[in-house]
C-alpha cells in the first residue's frame, strides 16, 4: 500500500520543484517592486523553446542547453524591463496586469507562429531516461534529476541571500524599499538583476518542464495560474515561501488527480481560495 | 462636573520591544483646546491611531462620554463623533473639493447607501458642504479637483472633511505640517473659530502656535505622558525644556 | 446609436451580441471603474445567468422575461455571498481570489455535466416567443430589440446609480480607501452592495446570451471571457459609464471583421493593443478623448 503513496509524493515533489523554479523569480520581484508580472512564464516558455531549437536544430546535448535557457530568460527580461516594464512600476495593479497579459498574448501568438501549436518532443540523453527501483517503488531518473537540480539551486539562492552583499541588498529592498534607497542601495539596479535572475530561473524551469509536462504555446498561460497560486499562497518576496507553497501545490495536485480524477483542478482552486482567505498575505508573507 | 468627552484608561501598545504607548490616562472635557506636544517618536500619532481605532491597544480602555468604544471600528467611532485628520494629506485626488466634502456629509446623513434617489436629499448635502468649504475660505475653489489645489488648501480640505462629519471631538495630526508660516496662521484661526461644543486636540511642533491657541497642553515622551497643564505651567516646567533640548551640560 | 432595421439579418445578430457584451462590460465597470475592485473572474456571474436561463428552459419553462429575472437573481445571490469575501481583500490577494472563484465555478460546471452538459454544452435549450408573439429566430430581429431594450433600461439605472450619493461613495473608495472609515463610511457594506448589483447585471447579460442564441457552453464561465470583457472595458475606458459600450462596439466589430483569421493571431493584436493602451491611453479611448478636449480648452484660453 505504501507504493502508490510514495509514488504520488515523489511525483508531486518533482512537480513542485518544477513549479518552484518557475515561481521563485516572480515571488521575489513582486515582493520587491510590487510589479505584477503576469508575463513571467513567457520567459519560461522562451527557455523551453531555446532548448528545443538548440537540440533539434543544432544538435546540442540536453544538459548544455540548460544554461543557455537560463541566459535567454535573463536577457529577454532585461530588455523587456528596460523598454517596457520600467514605465509601469508606479501604475495601478490593473494596468500592470493588462500590460503583462498583453505581453503574454503576444508571446503565445509568436510561439504558435514560429513553432506551431503541437507539443514539442525532446530527446532526453540516455542517462536521464528510465527509472531506478528502490524498495519496490519506481523513481524516474529524470524526476530525480529535476529534484536534485532544484534543491541545489535552492541552496545556492538561500546561501546567496544570506551571505552575499547582493543578497543583503535584495533583502533590504524587499523589506523596506524607501529605507534601502535611503541607505544608498541602488534599488533599481538590484531589482534589474534580481528580475533577470528570476526570469532566468523561469527559463531554466521551462527547459526542464518539457520532459515533465510538455511544451506548447499555451504553456505561458496554462501554468501561469499555478505559478500565481504558488506566489500568493507562499507569500511575496520569500524564497522559502515559494518553496513550501510549490511543494504543497505539486503534491496536492498530483494526489488530487490520482485519487479523485473527476474533480480535476477543483481541489487546488478551493484550497487556494481558502488559504488566501485565511492568510491574505500568503503563508510566509508580510503585511 | 460632567463626564469627560474623551477619556482613556491605562492604554498600552507596543510593537515587540518597542513601547509606543504606556499607561496613557487622559480625560478631555468638552470644548477645551488641547495641544499634544513632544519630541519626534514620542508616540503622538500612535495615540491618535489608538483613540480612533486604527490601531488596537494591547491593554486599556477608551471612552467617548460614558460609552466604552475600545472595541469599535474606526467608522463607528466617527459616527459617534470622534474624528481625526491626517498628518499627510489623505484625500481623494480626482474628486473636487465640493464632491469630497459632500461625500462626507452624505455618509454622515446615511444617504450614501441610497442609489435610487437623486436630487432632493442630495442638494441639501451639497449646500452644507459648500457652507463648510466657505467657512474655511475654500468656497471659490470648491469645483477644482483635489490634486489641483495648493498644499495649504489641501490641509484645509482635510479639516473640512472632518468638520463634515459633525464631530464632538476633533483630533488634528499636525494640521499645519508642510504649510508655510504665513498660511498656517489662517489655518489656525479657522481652528480657533471652531464651535465651543467641539473638543479639539492638535499635535503641533511650533510652540508659538501652541501657546497661542491651546488652553491646555499635554507633553508626551517615549510613549508616556510626562505632564499635563496650562500653557503657563508647562512653560515654567524645566523638564519640558530638558525633553526637547536635553539636559544642560553646565550650570 | 441603434443600428437601423435596414441592415441584413447577419448584422442584427452581431448587434445583439454587441449589446450583450456592452451590458456585461457595464457591469464590470461598476465594480472596476467605479469601486476599484479588480476582478479576473467576473465571467462567473455571466455564466451563472446564462446557465440558469438555459437550464430552466430545458426543464420546460422557456418564458424569456421570467427566465431573465431568475437568471439575474441566481447570479445576484451568488454575488452577494461572494461579496462578503471580496470586500475584505485588496491587491494581489483580491485578484487571485476572483480568479480562483471563476476557475472554481468553471471546473464545477465542467464536472457537473449532468446539469450543464459539460464540455458538450447545454442541450435542449428552448426559449418561448417573447410576449407569446415574437419568436427568437435566425433573423434575429426579436433578439436585437430585446437585447437593446434591456441594455438601455439597465444603462439608465446605472447612470442614476453613478450620479447618486452611492456612486460618489464608490468613487471615494476607489480614490482613497483609507480615508473612507475616517469619514464614517462603511466601505465594506458599500462594496458588497455594488458587487451584488454588478453580479445581477452580469447575470442579465448572460441570460440574454442564452436566450438569444439558444446555446450555453462552458465558454461563458471561462477565464477567456473574463479577460475579454476586461479588454473591452479598458479599450473604451473604465469609470466613464459609456466606455463599456464603446469598447464593445469596437471590439465586436473588429472581431467580426477578422473572424476569418486564426484565433492565435487575433490574440497577438489584442496583446499589442493592451500594451499600447496601457502605455499611451491609460484611460481608454474615452480618457484619451477627454484629455484631448482638455488640451484644446487650455489652448483656446
Amino acid at each position: 500500500m505504501l507504493g502508490p503513496i510514495v509514488g504520488v509524493l515523489f511525483d508531486g515533489l518533482a512537480y513542485g520543484m518544477l513549479l518552484f523554479l518557475l515561481s521563485v523569480g516572480l515571488s521575489v520581484t513582486l515582493g520587491m517592486m510590487n510589479f505584477i508580472n503576469l508575463a513571467h512564464l513567457s520567459f519560461g516558455m522562451l527557455g523551453g523553446y531555446v532548448t528545443v531549437t538548440l537540440m533539434d536544430g543544432l544538435g546540442w546535448p540536453f544538459l548544455a542547453t540548460l544554461p543557455v535557457a537560463f541566459v535567454a530568460g535573463a536577457v529577454a527580461s532585461l530588455v523587456l524591463e528596460r523598454v517596457l516594464f520600467r514605465r509601469a512600476y508606479r501604475a495601478s495593479d490593473l494596468d500592470q496586469c493588462l500590460l503583462t497579459i498583453g505581453i503574454v498574448f503576444m508571446s503565445v501568438a509568436a510561439a504558435a507562429y514560429i513553432y506551431g501549436t503541437v507539443q514539442q518532443p525532446v530527446q532526453l540523453p540516455s542517462y536521464l531516461t528510465g527509472s531506478v527501483t528502490f524498495l519496490s517503488v519506481n523513481f524516474a531518473l529524470y524526476r530525480l534529476f529535476l529534484i536534485a537540480t532544484a534543491l541545489v539551486i535552492t541552496g545556492v539562492l538561500v546561501a546567496a541571500l544570506e551571505w552575499t552583499r547582493f543578497g543583503a541588498q535584495v533583502r533590504a529592498a524587499v523589506d523596506n524599499q524607501r529605507m534601502a534607497r535611503g541607505l544608498g542601495i541602488s534599488v533599481d539596479g538590484v531589482f534589474a538583476i534580481a528580475f533577470a535572475l528570476g526570469s532566468g530561473l523561469a527559463g531554466l524551469g521551462g527547459a526542464l518542464a518539457i520532459a515533465m509536462v510538455g511544451l506548447d504555446p499555451a504553456f505561458a498561460f496554462a501554468y501561469l495560474v499555478y505559478v500565481l497560486i504558488v506566489v500568493s499562497v507562499g507569500g511575496l518576496g520569500t524564497i522559502w515561501g515559494s518553496f513550501v507553497a510549490a511543494t504543497l501545490l505539486g503534491i496536492s495536485d498530483m494526489a488530487g488527480k490520482y485519487y479523485i480524477p473527476e474533480l480535476g483542478s477543483f481541489l487546488i482552486y478551493l484550497v487556494m481560495v481558502g488559504l488566501l482567505m485565511w492568510r491574505p498575505a500568503g503563508l510566509f508573507g508580510r503585511r | 462636573m460632567t463626564a469627560p468627552v474623551l477619556s482613556t484608561r491605562r492604554l498600552d501598545k507596543s510593537f515587540g520591544s518597542l513601547i509606543v504607548a504606556h499607561d496613557i490616562n487622559l480625560a478631555l472635557p468638552q470644548g477645551v483646546r488641547y495641544a499634544l506636544i513632544g519630541p519626534n517618536g514620542a508616540g503622538k500619532t500612535t495615540l491618535i491611531n489608538l483613540m480612533t481605532g486604527m490601531l488596537r491597544p494591547d491593554a486599556g480602555q477608551i471612552f467617548l462620554g460614558e460609552d466604552e468604544i475600545t472595541s469599535l471600528g474606526p467608522d463607528e467611532r466617527v459616527k459617534r463623533g470622534l474624528v481625526r485628520t491626517f498628518q499627510i494629506n489623505t484625500l481623494y485626488p480626482h474628486l473636487s473639493a465640493l464632491e469630497a466634502v459632500t461625500l462626507a456629509v452624505c455618509e454622515r446623513q446615511g444617504h450614501a447607501g441610497t442609489w435610487w434617489r437623486r436630487l432632493p436629499a442630495y442638494r441639501s448635502a451639497v449646500e452644507e458642504a459648500h457652507a463648510i468649504l466657505c467657512s474655511l475660505h475654500l468656497g471659490e475653489d470648491c469645483y477644482r479637483l483635489t490634486h489641483e489645489l495648493a498644499y495649504g488648501q489641501q490641509r484645509l480640505l482635510e479639516i473640512a472633511l472632518a468638520l463634515a462629519t459633525k464631530p464632538r471631538v476633533l483630533l488634528l495630526d499636525e494640521p499645519a505640517a508642510g504649510v508655510p508660516r504665513d498660511e498656517s496662521a489662517g489655518l489656525f484661526t479657522a481652528i480657533a473659530n471652531l464651535s465651543e461644543d467641539i473638543t479639539v486636540l492638535f499635535i503641533e511642533h511650533d510652540m508659538n502656535v501652541v501657546f497661542r491657541f491651546a488652553s491646555r497642553i499635554i507633553v508626551m515622551v517615549g510613549g508616556r505622558i510626562l505632564l499635563e497643564g496650562t500653557p503657563e505651567e508647562i512653560a515654567a516646567e524645566p523638564r519640558v525644556r530638558e525633553v526637547y533640548l536635553g539636559r544642560a551640560r553646565c550650570g | 446609436m441603434p443600428l437601423p432595421f435596414v441592415l441584413t439579418p447577419n448584422y442584427l445578430s452581431l448587434a445583439s451580441q454587441i449589446a450583450i457584451t456592452a451590458l456585461f462590460a457595464l457591469s464590470l465597470d461598476l465594480i472596476l471603474g467605479y469601486a476599484g475592485i479588480v476582478s479576473l473572474g467576473h465571467a462567473a456571474f455571466f455564466g451563472l445567468g446564462a446557465y440558469t436561463a438555459g437550464i430552466i428552459s430545458t426543464y420546460g419553462w422557456g418564458e424569456p422575461l421570467s427566465g431573465l429575472v431568475i437568471g439575474a437573481a441566481v447570479a445576484g445571490l451568488v454575488g452577494y455571498g461572494a461579496s462578503f469575501v471580496i470586500a475584505h481583500f485588496r491587491h494581489l490577494a483580491l485578484i487571485m481570489i476572483t480568479l480562483g472563484m471563476g476557475l472554481l465555478l468553471h471546473e464545477a460546471a465542467n464536472s457537473a455535466s449532468w446539469l450543464t452538459g459539460g464540455a458538450d454544452g447545454l442541450q435542449g435549450v428552448n426559449i418561448w416567443p417573447l410576449f407569446g408573439a415574437f419568436k427568437f429566430d435566425l433573423w434575429g430581429r426579436t433578439a436585437y430589440v430585446y437585447s437593446l431594450v434591456v441594455l438601455f433600461l439597465i444603462f439608465l439605472a446605472a447612470r442614476r446609480l453613478i450620479h447618486s450619493p452611492f456612486g460618489l461613495s464608490l468613487r471615494g473608495i476607489r480614490e482613497n480607501p483609507l480615508r473612507m472609515p475616517a469619514i464614517g463610511a462603511p466601505s465594506r457594506a458599500h462594496l458588497r452592495e455594488i458587487y451584488t448589483i454588478a453580479a445581477v447585471i452580469a447575470g442579465v447579460a448572460g441570460a440574454l446570451l442564452a436566450q438569444t442564441t439558444s446555446t450555453v457552453s462552458l465558454e461563458v464561465l471561462s477565464f477567456q471571457r473574463s479577460a475579454d470583457v476586461l479588454v473591452v472595458l479598458i479599450l473604451g475606458g473604465a469609470g466613464r459609464l459609456y466606455g463599456g459600450i464603446l469598447g464593445a462596439i469596437i471590439y465586436m466589430v473588429a472581431r467580426d471583421q477578422f473572424s476569418g483569421v486564426n484565433p492565435q493571431y487575433w490574440y497577438f493584436w489584442i496583446g499589442l493593443l493592451l500594451v499600447a493602451v496601457v502605455i499611451f491611453l491609460p484611460n481608454g479611448i474615452l480618457g484619451g478623448l477627454a484629455r484631448l478636449r482638455a488640451t484644446w480648452r487650455r489652448a483656446a484660453s
